[in-house]
């Protein structure tokens, strides 16, 4: 009988990347995982266990499958390949590592093995695909940074001769840290812990709302052989965390009560082959559920979740300026309106994951981070640890997006490598990540807007109310962030915003690109469109009249005296909308059933903390051989961060980008360069590295007694500086060394400069604000409802373009983000914890993205830059509710604008009144 | 634990005669089904087994081995009454999906929006089973029970899909989610049709899923339609005032009852006129 039984034999034989590999371990196993931990393939990566991802691409015998759903035994005799052995030996793999980097289609680099095994298999077969066929063969891949186009592009032009670009500020490099990302050598969370760690799983609650009483934790450790058992009686220090001063809030490992579906309760630690096998469900712990609430209009009937916080409410926000009800009764149009958002999961391809060993008394931490001088104080305090006790060593990180500023995986690895002195690691399957990690806030909005005859804002009133689930977070950021922003960036002389935080039995909302303001401008703008159309003005137009100009007062009274830049913005895009408007007209014109519609708005966003303190430092150096060190410490988590601090600190310094050695955010020799978040590292961290570059150029040019203008240049063991008088020559071994480490050393820090709000939030909130204005072009199905879009158009004044491929690679992916929000995306607690009901956009759900680029200048920014990750996604969403409705006469106030809803919303327009267009009249 | 990789369908039933042991093919249900943990049950692999795989006429009758996998289907040449199960073979989750994606492993797994079933329900599909006590064929209708219910007992495998020749017969597939790729049904429709030499419906098959614990054939409408002209005020009307009281959707994170009702009167109308029109 041919049976083939593998228990009995000695592992699963097959050809890997040419070589051939015998793996031991279960033939049931899954591939990647057998892939990864046994054969040593880390850049297999692994999203979701379940098929819904792709990031674990490979080719079997040339076909790509995931190998999160291939047995291992399955491939006994075949011919597996993956990125690593596809991006050395393969033709198209080669063509791809090119085309990639030239196109900067890796951000964070999370799926880029993945895309480019599928685009291997691909190429083999159509070695010019049409964009169609790249999206079919991609389609099974997400990517949660890029926008996708980037990578058609890269995939469609593989082959093609390749034009080095090289460059300072205002040059499209590729990215400094690219090649290791598009060769399959990049190091992720869960890539990096040594082979004899522990595996840590943490217990997590399966209600919104319980109590819970363990049982005999002793037995069940020596009964199962664990190691250890955590919880919270194991904290040594405060058994609490958080993100703003004053609000640290949440448990390591609740006490007692739980407050949200997926809150940890306790951890098991022991070798990976018997935490592996547990039987999670079996953990003794008994839970008695307690009445709960999801949404902010039940909070007030339950239980106070946190002393001092009476009904819930976490915090409020304020803005007034001017006399607002009063103008607004005088107003000779006014529109208002209900809107809400649903909670928004973060969606980064890579799980949270990190490990910890310790040394001696200190403790170590490497872990894909946005954060790490604040993942280095939080762990310090749990642990009870002084700061410097704790060193945090990033990884590369697979997205982020805000929700990787938090703790999350991190403390349990450190305090169970602190009790055991042995490495220990986790990294958390993709539903333990959707449940515990923070989501964007849910939102509940009112607004009114009031407009002269003339079509000049008077007055608006926001009121907002935020879920900010069971923790603070970053809650209070968005209490304050959104009154300051919900006027959108036009003028507004009367103004007043209230917005509440309201605690619920959920996940905490915390940071995700745009604190809020994607959610507010999700209700000014549409109400734009209203008040536009009730004046018969072009809605374009109709916005550029009330955008804010140089020399006008934001909503908090700041006056910019330059780079207020949305005006360009709005005017960059008329010829555009003038074309859409001329298309839209042509294609409704020929009846059928679908309808064409276009939309357009605007957003702003300050860059950086609010009125707060948030400076960020960077340190150069020289060595004796002449090399050139930079410790950048701002988070890339696929932004471009390296890339973008190394072009402004090389043309402070005047020197080449490919002469710079960087070293990257280590917090033990790496000073605190902030937290990647807010659209605030090309601004501060940019400033630092200017001020660096400088400084050290400075030092250089005395040591020279030389001019300014002098034209500098490293080599092994001098500098020579040349300027019209000469050239002199620095021998760097005969100079007193600054330290053990850098004959020259510079360290710069830079710290926007605002001022505190009064009590109406009247103040200087941002130095910099960075605009947008942005057009969707789409179809309405009128009979199912289906949204498809066209082109979407943007427009940024992002001040001066660094790297302008990278200002692209931005906007298309915050564009990306913006789509997922107003079309599918919507995460339930406890429904929609896995990539296949919580939707986020596929390749074939992006448009083509014009991305213009504006560059006003501005008075802070370096060389005149702004931040730019937040503002990308903020008009987005917005401009395609705006569409929508120019389509097909409906609004969908509630998102997600799905299929059922944008129907609903056409058959309850076309039962009111078959020719209605609205629901505006002039006021009384 | 053990692992089976059989290369035989009398080696597989032996195999699981012996034990209760799960069956693994293309891993696209198995694995996610297991979540965070493994397995300590004996698997048996079957798509070692190269008889079960490949497509064949033989007479009247259409074979499709049970280890066919989607992208066999998606890019087999076959005849046009088989366009819209290649459609739907072309909307399974993704390339990576259809390269390891079973036929038998759809059907088996039972889901009420699976891809494969409303095609193969309305190309009048049979399936056939082995188990110890010999081969039974049973219609595709009979075989799926409830959700992740089937006929297959223990100690079963399907062995294939048997279809039969219908030479005149065209057809379209149509798939209604909330994005382009990877992405689980809100509501599929599939239909055959056969044409008289005047253009009207003489014969109609039309299956519905997503939209009831299993996909289901709208039998009644289907006689509703016979006669009429694909795309006339009658063929219109028909399905505007039909009742779907074969539909029993829900409401779910994907859309709504009424939503999914709507939507399938709409996809009925749009399905018979891409298969008329033999639109791929």
């Amino acid at each position: 009988m041919a049976l083939t039984d593998y228990a009995l034999e000695s592992g699963t034989s097959f050809d890997l990347n040419g070589r051939t590999v015998t793996v031991d371990g279960p033939p049931s196993e899954r591939l990647s995982y057998a892939l990864r931990e046994r054969a040593g393939a880390r850049d297999v990566k692994v999203g979701c266990d379940a098929g819904d991802c792709g990031a674990c691409t490979v080719l079997i015998d040339g076909n790509p499958v995931c190998a999160c759903i291939t047995a291992l035994g399955q491939v006994e005799g075949a011919k597996v390949e993956t990125q690593v052995g596809l991006a050395a030996n393969d033709a198209a793999g080669k063509a791809l590592v090119d085309s990639f980097q030239r196109h900067q289609a890796a951000q964070c680099g999370i799926c880029t093995p993945g895309m480019m095994v599928s685009a291997v298999s691909l190429l083999r077969l159509r070695p010019q695909p049409s964009e169609e066929e790249v999206r079919d063969a991609l389609g099974g891949v997400l990517c949660r940074c890029t926008g996708y186009r980037k990578i058609i592009d890269a995939v469609m032009d593989a082959g093609k001769p390749v034009e080095t670009v090289e460059g300072g500020v205002g040059a499209s490099i590729p990215r400094v840290d690219g090649l290791p990302k598009v060769t399959g050598t990049e190091r992720f969370g869960d890539d990096v812990a040594p082979e004899d760690a522990l595996t840590l799983r943490v217990i997590r609650s399966p209600f919104h709302h319980a109590a819970f009483e363990f049982g005999d934790l002793e037995t069940y450790k020596a009964e199962t052989g664990l190691d250890l058992v955590l919880t919270a009686a194991d904290v040594p220090g405060k058994n609490c965390f958080g993100v703003i001063p004053g609000f640290e809030d949440q448990p390591m490992f609740a006490e007692g009560k739980v407050s949200f579906k997926g809150e940890a309760v306790a951890a098991v630690v022991g070798s990976t082959e018997l935490v592996n096998a547990l039987d999670l469900t079996a953990f003794p712990v008994t839970f008695k559920q307690l009445s709960h609430a999801l949404l902010p209009e039940d909070a007030a009937s339950v239980d106070d979740i946190h002393r001092n916080r009476a009904e819930n409410v976490m915090c409020r926000g304020f803005v007034k300026r001017g006399s607002p009800e009063t103008v607004m009764s005088e107003a000779a149009f006014v529109a208002e309106g209900s809107f809400s958002t649903g909670f928004i999961e973060h969606g980064y391809i890579e799980p949270e994951a990190a490990f910890a060993r310790r040394a001696g008394d200190r403790i170590e931490v490497h872990c894909c981070t946005q954060a790490p001088y604040m993942n280095r104080d939080g762990i310090a305090l749990l642990l009870g640890l002084p700061g410097d006790a704790v060193r945090i060593v990033p990884t590369a990180v697979g997205g982020g997006f805000g929700s990787k500023l938090d703790l999350t995986a991190q403390p349990y690895v450190a305090l169970a490598a602190w009790l055991l002195d042995r490495s220990v690691r986790i990294t958390y399957t993709r539903s333990e990540s959707i449940s515990s990690s923070t989501k964007r806030h849910p939102s509940q909005i009112t607004m009114r807007i009031g407009a002269d005859a003339d079509g000049n804002i008077l007055a608006a009133e926001f009121d907002g109310v935020f879920n900010t689930g069971a923790y603070a977070s970053w809650g209070p950021t968005v209490a304050n962030r959104v009154p300051i922003h919900a006027s959108g960036p036009y003028k507004t002389p009367n103004y007043v915003a209230r917005s509440a935080g309201i605690h619920t039995h959920t996940p905490p909302a915390g940071a995700f690109r745009g604190f809020g303001v994607p959610q507010s401008a999700l209700a000014q703008e549409p109400l734009y469109d209203d008040l536009a159309n009730a004046l018969g003005m072009d809605r374009l137009e109709f916005r550029r009249r009330n955008a804010l100009r140089n020399g006008d007062a934001t909503v908090t009274g700041q006056v910019f005296q330059k780079g207020m830049g949305i005006a360009d913005c709005f005017d960059a895009l008329v010829p555009h909308w003038q074309r859409a408007l001329e298309d839209a007209a042509k294609a409704n014109a020929s009846g059928g059933r679908t309808r064409r519609g276009i939309g357009i708005a605007g957003g702003w966003y300050g860059c950086g903390n609010t009125s707060m303190s948030n400076p960020s430092t960077i340190r150069a150096g020289v060595t004796s051989e002449g090399e050139i060190v930079l410790h950048q410490g701002a988070m890339d988590i696929g932004q471009g961060a390296n890339t973008v601090i190394t072009q402004i600190f090389a043309t402070a310094l005047g020197v080449s980008v490919s002469s710079i050695h960087l070293v990257g955010p280590d917090t033990d020799v790496t000073p605190d360069a902030g937290k990647t978040s807010a659209s605030r590292q090309t601004f501060i961290t940019g400033n630092a590295a200017r001020l660096c570059g400088e400084a050290l150029r400075e030092r250089i040019l005395r040591l020279a007694n030389v001019s300014a203008h002098a034209d500098i240049s490293f080599a092994d063991g001098w500098i020579d500086v040349v300027d019209a008088a000469g050239a002199h020559r620095i021998e760097l071994p005969s100079l007193e060394a600054d330290n053990g480490t850098y004959v020259l050393e510079a360290k710069e820090s830079y710290d926007p400069p605002t001022l505190p709000l009064d009590e109406n939030g009247q103040g200087v909130p941002y130095a910099v604000f960075g605009t947008t204005a942005q057009m969707a072009e789409l179809e309405v199905d009128m009979d199912l409802g289906t949204v498809k879009l066209l082109r979407i158009i943007a427009a940024h004044d992002v001040g001066k373009a660094i790297n302008p491929l990278l200002v692209e690679g931005q906007v298309q992916g915050g564009v990306a983000q913006g789509i997922g929000l107003a079309l599918m995306e919507e995460f339930l607690p406890g429904r929609t914890e896995n990539l296949h009901d919580y939707l986020i956009p596929t390749i074939g759900d992006v448009p083509p993205i014009e991305t213009l680029i504006l560059e006003t200048g501005d008075e802070h920014g370096p060389y005149g830059a702004k931040g730019l990750g937040e503002h990308c996604l903020i008009p987005t969403a917005p401009a395609i509710l705006n569409a929508i409705k120019d389509a097909c006469g409906a609004r969908v106030p509630n998102l997600p604008a799905t299929p059922d809803k944008v129907l609903a919303a056409i058959r309850a327009i076309q039962a009111a009144s078959p020719t209605a267009d609205g629901e505006l009249s002039p006021a009384s | 634990m053990q692992f089976h990789r059989p290369e035989t369908v009398e080696d597989a039933l032996h195999l699981m005669a012996g034990q209760p042991a799960k069956l693994l093919a293309g891993g696209t249900d198995f694995f996610p089904a297991l979540g965070g943990r493994r397995t300590s049950d004996a698997v048996v692999d079957l798509t070692g087994i190269a008889s079960l795989s490949g497509i064949a006429r033989s007479g009247s009758s259409w074979r499709i081995g049970a280890m066919t996998r989607w992208a066999q289907i998606r890019d087999a040449d076959l005849p046009r009454q088989f366009l819209g199960l290649q459609l739907a073979a072309r909307e399974v989750g993704s390339i990576q999906i259809q390269n390891t994606g079973t036929i038998a492993g759809n059907l088996c797994n039972a889901s009420p929006a699976a891809d494969g079933v409303p095609p193969l329900l309305a190309l009048d599909a049979d399936v056939e089973i082995a188990g110890p006590d010999g081969t039974r064929v049973i219609p595709l209708f009979d075989f799926i029970t409830g959700v992740r219910r089937t006929e297959l007992k223990p100690g079963e495998i399907v062995t294939a899909v048997l279809v039969p020749d219908a030479p005149a017969s065209r057809s379209a597939f149509l798939k209604l989610g909330a994005r382009r790729y990877l992405v689980i049904s809100i509501a599929m429709v599939a239909a055959n049709v056969v044409l008289s030499s005047g253009g009207a419906l003489d014969g109609i098959a039309i299956a519905v899923g997503a939209c009831s614990a299993v996909a289901q054939r709208l039998r009644k409408l289907e006689e509703n339609l016979t006669g009429t002209v694909p795309g006339s005020e009658d063929f219109q009307k028909a399905i505007a005032e039909y009742g779907l009281h074969e539909l029993t959707p829900i409401d779910d994170v994907r859309a709504s009852a009424d939503y999914r009702l709507a939507a399938v009167r709409t996809l009925i109308a749009r399905a018979v006129m891409q298969a008329v029109e033999g639109r791929g």
